[in-house]
């Protein structure tokens, strides 16, 4: 599987990471250049001698884009840090180049749910974090 | 009508002090609270401070009940975002967004977000109006017909020169209507080639001077 990753920070750099790690074919886009060295923390070797592919430039770019590989692309995944940028380009991948596995990271609970219901894959940290939360505060109670 | 304003930069905060000004019940949402705050002393309770791609910071500024909704920050992808909720989440039914970066048109329109306003784009086409790439006259100008005759110079290596008329490609909207040769001039026929060093008179609707200057651009200078 070729998957193109959208934001090298904390969270896309370690998707991307475990799925290099697991054999697909990985391309990440970055506007900061800097970002390859989270993707090669704690790694022996640099992140394309590991066989994976780095492209700076932003994403709304769709030179970029397509330098990181969209249109071979299997899965994309929209993980910068600007929910609208990962609702924008998320549906640039879905409805321009019909990407036919697309999963968008929005921190908004709201926005997450709206565009979910309209046929988006989102995915909510913050919503999580709230369930697990209240989980873990409900388990301290009556423990 | 009700109109929210998203952006309370130099375009949202002219905007909505004219159309204050018309009679208009306008809202103006601003995310910067320096901003705000600026904005606010003269505004009052027209301004709000909140993120407007925030969809309770929407609901709280009535976008449920706006005839329309303006998207005017300095980011595209806002923009975009905040017409397509306000459209397809309340049903506001006329949204305009504007588009900082003219390479960002595409996306608008691939979403479906219209009209995007590109000053950027405006001002690159007054450009190319007033002072055109490739050498054409502007001979007559009916700005409330939108329609306009320019004169263009067939040049040595035009891919124009030796072209019957109607073999040119112009596109609808436009038609040769003269061709001037050795000091006279005619009216041509589709089947009248056109020459080096010829002067075509072109009647056009306003907007098409690009699409008609690339059928006699030399191919070295297209690039």
């Amino acid at each position: 599987m070729f998957v193109l990753i959208v934001g090298s920070g904390r969270v896309g750099s370690a998707v991307a990471r475990s799925m290099l790690q697991e054999g697909h074919q990985v391309s990440v886009l970055d506007e900061d250049a800097e970002a390859l060295a989270l993707l090669e923390r704690n790694q022996d070797q640099a992140w394309e001698d590991l066989g994976g592919q780095f492209t700076v430039g932003t994403a709304l770019e769709i030179d970029a884009l397509l330098e990181a590989g969209i249109e071979q692309a299997d899965a994309f995944v929209a993980a910068t840090d600007g929910d609208n940028t990962n609702l924008v380009i998320a549906q640039i991948a879905k409805r321009r180049f019909n990407v036919p596995t697309v999963v968008v990271r929005v921190l908004d609970p709201a926005r997450a749910e709206w565009y979910s219901e309209q046929g988006l894959s989102t995915v909510c940290p913050t919503a999580v974090a709230i369930d697990m939360l209240q989980q873990a505060v409900r388990a301290e109670v009556k423990g | 009508m009700y109109i929210v304003v998203v952006g309370a930069g130099k375009v949202g905060w002219n905007l909505a002090r004219e159309l204050i000004g018309k009679g208009n019940e306008v809202t103006v949402i601003e995310s910067e609270p320096s901003r705000f705050a600026m904005v606010e002393e003269e505004l009052e309770h027209a301004v709000h401070y909140g993120d407007g791609s925030e969809l309770w910071v929407l609901e709280r500024a009535g976008v449920g009940r706006a005839d329309m909704v303006i998207a005017v920050t300095g980011d595209d992808e806002d923009n975009i975002l905040i017409c397509q909720v306000a459209r397809e989440k309340y049903g506001v039914e006329r949204v305009i967004a504007r588009c900082n970066n003219p390479r960002n048109l595409q996306h608008f329109e691939l979403l479906g977000i219209k009209p995007a306003v590109s000053a950027t784009d405006l001002i690159l086409r007054l450009i190319e109006h007033e002072v055109p790439r490739y050498g054409f006259l502007h001979l007559l100008d009916l700005p409330q017909e939108r329609l306009e005759i320019i004169e263009i110079e067939v040049a040595e290596g035009s891919p124009a020169a030796g072209t019957m008329v109607k073999d040119l490609g112009l596109p609808d909207g436009s038609l040769a209507i003269a061709i001037l040769r050795h000091g006279a001039g005619f009216v041509p026929l589709h089947d009248s080639v056109i020459e080096a060093g010829d002067e075509v008179l072109i009647v056009l609707d306003t907007g098409l001077e690009a699409k008609i200057t690339e059928r006699f651009q030399p191919p070295a200078e297209a690039a």
